[in-house]
């Protein structure tokens, strides 16, 4: 059953971009356990609004777990101590009476922080301008019937296309590496007919335009998977390295 | 002269869309580049217009208020996209698509614009399929197909329950192609906070920079406004918490007509709210319709039990459920259109027989089909919803029924458009959610995505260019025409004006407050009394908010409650136009339920002598009532019959 609890946050603060960022302390009291996260920061945010401070900017907007911007880490993990959500997803039924909750942004060398808890995740679209799509202009295309595509690969491109570009394997990862991110898109098209013309020039795109924008390098570590809201697979990561692979051979 | 004309095509209605193609103006590809046109939203009308228009040559400059394109909130639609394809060979068609449409929107929606949308229907699933969109497949590695309310074929096609998600990243990935290759340009996080007009044509906007606080001009041949619907008035919606109607106000501001405000949808399958902290509601899928049945118990005793937590439904015999929507529509059964389906569950509720800890509640049950079908099934289905129902209710709806209660998921009504989607500004286009025009007052399932799409790749991209063709003489202006300057100058003002009232209310509590008017007013069932009522209590919350908001820090760098506030002054305008409309309407239609205006058995009772047309609302001044104009709409194809859905 829903009961209430008493909170304490330790949230981090940030006035910009170039500004020195602090953890402030706060309290927030009778937290239904049926709240969201994000419920509980919005009455931490009527709280301060009604002490006459600056509320605590973070992102967040479709709060179901799909639009892939709410980005928080919690108590040391992206997304919280919940499996396979989002923080829009986390309720506070997992949280204690009493417990301490530390809030930080995603931190990356990638992603830099712009105010409070909100990040610049803008790298992660000019990875997907680089290559990841399939070269069509709109009109033109065969009827959508005209290629059978095996079940199996429609199924396997779809959980590849699951990923919501929330950014959680790169900040879980040390080496600060979006390799779960790339290589969750060049295996779905890579999956299916329509994207396996472009497969090699879309591996090496991508890939070169990751590594231009400062993330790291895989190690296979794993915590991106164990991280990820949407169970993106490490296998994931092994096909772009194949397809990597296979189109550096071909130069 | 009216200030309305919709343009319509000549001939007959199948041939109107080709003979317009036929016969509109193009533009060369040496002066496409030549031609700036500014789109706001990256949703499913905006993403696949930037693209689209991106790649025919055209200077494009897109705007959204998320970090990304790829975030606008089409991304959480989740059961399907109709198309006339008729694979499964269950006798569809171009017209029975349209004319479920048509009826789907109790005749209140414009028959070209509706045609033309079942014809252009076939090609958005050909493009999404060559964009690499993973839709579902049979094991013949053809499309799948599953079935949504108010249709009796199959023409949904789907991926998952993340149908919304793949179709915008199809459209977003083809976006960042066209930026890749310049021809579109980028602004994220910024928000159009006004339209610049010039000698009577849209010429561009005002934005303000969200991280900065920077006011920026933009010029652009043409502007189009892909900017979503204003269910967000409610407060408690299925929007994202970012959607809002500001795009539109700002154009009802300038000039152009608001249509059909009062027209919102109310989806049947939303999880019930918890609790006064609650920020928004969350939807489940039609698509569980497919499977799942909609019963409350029978014996009013039973209900209470189950509200007092003395019985569970799984205790309940299957003799003393009452399946209402199979027992009220046996022809359409749970797949009843989405109005039908919310008003019967309120029905149900209000008689005494809900469920939940609230009573606001009924039950969607997959038993029998896990019976039929086994669990694994159902899990490949609906396995996404399920877990998200779990994480957020706590309870696991394979072994319990899901509990479920209607909330705001969609608003028919928006910037009027003619049959080019242009609105009443020369130069202005809406496009998608943000337009009225296909919906009429009830939307189908499966069509948002369908329509959004239709008009992004397959209806601007033509319809734009008879615009611009007259406008190949025209230079880019610089943005320090007297015209700008003065529009910046006015939402300079306004955002000083709203930083200095310096009150005691934070805008969540205020839109709160007004969120609970238009549910208990402007809802599900609306009458006379009640929206009269309406009108003065969203006065005087417009009153309150303009003299006692608080709003925290200042115009520069980053202020999440200004933009809040911004927006909410236009929410606080545009519940006012709604009630205004569904006081207008003394019908019964749709999504637009007055008391008044009923059936013996309870359905919704139209007035097609007096109310066959569009009530188009033209802005004329701040606290100045403002003035209806009608588009009345003439069916030449299609008669207009009592919904029937028995």
């Amino acid at each position: 059953m829903e009961k209430n609890i008493n909170i304490t946050l330790k949230v981090w603060r940030q006035n910009g971009a170039k500004a020195k960022g602090r953890f402030e302390t706060y309290k927030v009291d009778n937290v239904s356990t049926g709240s969201s996260f994000l419920e509980m920061l919005d009455m931490l945010n009527e709280q301060l609004i009604n002490e006459n401070k600056e509320p605590v900017a973070f992102d967040h907007d479709c709060r179901e777990g799909i639009c892939g911007m709410c980005s928080l880490y919690i108590n040391g993990r992206p997304h919280g101590p919940d499996d396979d959500v989002t923080t829009c997803q986390l309720h506070m039924r997992k949280f204690k009476d009493g417990q301490t909750i530390t809030i930080e942004p995603w931190r990356s060398a990638a992603f830099p922080v712009i105010h409070d808890l909100i990040v610049d995740r803008r790298a992660f679209d000019k990875i997907i301008a680089a290559g990841g799509y399939v070269s069509v202009n709109t009109g033109g295309v065969p009827d959508a019937n005209a290629i059978a595509i095996p079940k199996p690969d429609a199924d396997e491109a779809m959980d590849s296309a699951s990923c919501i570009g929330c950014g959680a394997c790169v900040a879980a990862c040390k080496n600060g590496s979006a390799m779960l991110f790339v290589s969750a898109k060049v295996s779905q098209l890579a999956l299916l007919p329509q994207g396996r013309v472009e497969g090699a020039r879309r591996a090496k795109a991508m890939v070169a335009k990751m590594d231009e924008l400062g993330f790291g390098n895989c190690t296979n570590t794993g915590a991106c998977e164990v991280e990820c809201p949407k169970n993106i697979s490490l296998s994931n990561i092994a096909r772009l390295n194949r397809e990597f692979l296979y189109a550096k051979l071909q130069d | 002269m009216s200030k309305l004309n919709a343009r319509i095509p000549e001939g007959p209605l199948a041939q109107k869309w080709t003979n317009y193609k036929d016969h509109q103006k193009l533009v060369n590809p040496s002066n496409k580049r030549k031609l700036d046109v500014i789109i706001v939203g990256t949703g499913l009308a905006g993403a696949s217009a930037a693209a689209s228009l991106g790649e025919m040559g055209f200077n494009v400059k897109n705007f959204t208020i998320q970090d990304s394109p790829r975030r606008a909130h089409s991304i959480a639609a989740q059961g399907g996209i109709n198309a006339a394809k008729n694979y499964p060979n269950d006798g569809d068609s171009v017209f029975r698509l349209f004319y479920d449409t048509i009826k789907g929107g109790d005749y209140r929606a414009r028959e070209a614009n509706v045609h033309r949308l079942a014809e252009v229907s076939n090609l958005i699933i050909d493009q999404c399929v060559a964009q690499g969109v993973p839709f579902a497949r049979e094991y013949g590695g053809l499309l799948d197909n599953r079935s949504f309310g108010g249709a009796q074929v199959s023409r949904t096609f789907y991926a998952k329950g993340q149908t919304g998600q793949q179709l915008l990243l199809g459209a977003y990935q083809a976006l960042m192609r066209q930026v890749n290759l310049g021809t579109v340009t980028m602004h994220t996080r910024t928000e159009l906070v006004d339209i610049v007009i010039v000698d009577g044509k849209a010429r561009g906007i005002i934005a303000r920079d969200l991280v900065t606080g920077e006011l920026q001009r933009h010029f652009g041949h043409a502007v189009v406004l892909a900017t979503g619907g204003y269910g967000n008035t409610f407060f408690l919606s299925t929007n994202a918490m970012g959607s809002n109607g500001s795009a539109a106000i700002k154009a009802y501001h300038k000039g152009a007509m608001f249509a059909n405000p009062c027209m919102a949808q109310i989806h049947p399958t939303c999880i019930p709210v918890h609790g006064e902290n609650q920020s928004k509601l969350t939807l489940m899928s039609e698509s569980l319709r497919n499977d799942g049945r909609i019963w409350v118990p029978k014996k009013k005793e039973d209900a209470e039990a189950i509200r007092n937590g003395k019985l569970k439904p799984t205790q309940i015999a299957e003799e003393n459920r009452d399946y209402y929507l199979e027992r009220r529509y046996p022809a359409f059964g749970n797949l009843v259109p989405r109005d039908v389906a919310s008003r019967a569950a309120k029905e149900r509720c209000d008689a005494g027989f809900g469920v939940g800890a609230t009573g606001l509640a009924v039950y969607l049950d997959f038993k029998s089909s896990i019976e039929r079908l086994g669990q694994k099934t159902i899990e490949a289905r609906y396995g996404n919803l399920f877990q998200m129902y779990e994480k957020i209710v706590d309870e696991n709806p394979y072994e319990t029924p899901m509990m479920i209660y209607p909330a705001i998921h969609y608003t028919m009504g928006g910037i009027w458009v003619d049959y080019e989607l242009q609105t009443t500004i020369p130069g202005l286009f809406a496009a998608g959610e943000a337009n009225f025009s296909d919906h009429g007052a009830n939307r189908l399932g499966a069509s948002a995505l369908m329509q959004g799409l239709a008009d992004g790749y397959f209806v601007l991209p033509y319809t734009i260019q008879n615009y611009l063709a007259d406008d190949i003489a025209v230079k880019r202006m610089t943005t320090n025409e007297p015209e700008f300057t003065e529009a910046e100058k006015a939402v300079k003002t306004r955002f000083e004006k709203l930083m200095n009232i310096k009150g005691n209310r934070s805008v969540d509590s205020l839109h709160k407050e007004l969120g609970l008017v238009m549910w208990d007013f402007v809802g599900m069932g609306r009458n006379k009394e009640g929206l009269q009522n309406a009108i003065d209590k969203i006065a005087a919350i417009k009153k309150e908010f303009w003299s006692n908001v608080r709003i925290p820090g200042n115009t520069t760098g980053m202020n999440i409650e200004l933009e809040k506030a911004s927006r909410l002054a236009d929410f606080i305008e545009i519940g006012d136009l709604m009630a205004r409309d569904a006081l207008n309407r003394d019908e019964s239609c749709g999504g637009h339920f007055r008391e008044e205006y009923q059936t013996p058995e309870g359905e919704a009772l139209r007035q097609d002598d007096k109310f066959a047309y569009v009530s188009c609302w033209e802005f004329k001044g701040n606290d100045v009532t403002p003035e209806l104009h009608k588009e009345a709409l003439v069916y030449e194809s299609v008669k207009m019959v009592q919904r029937n859905y028995k």
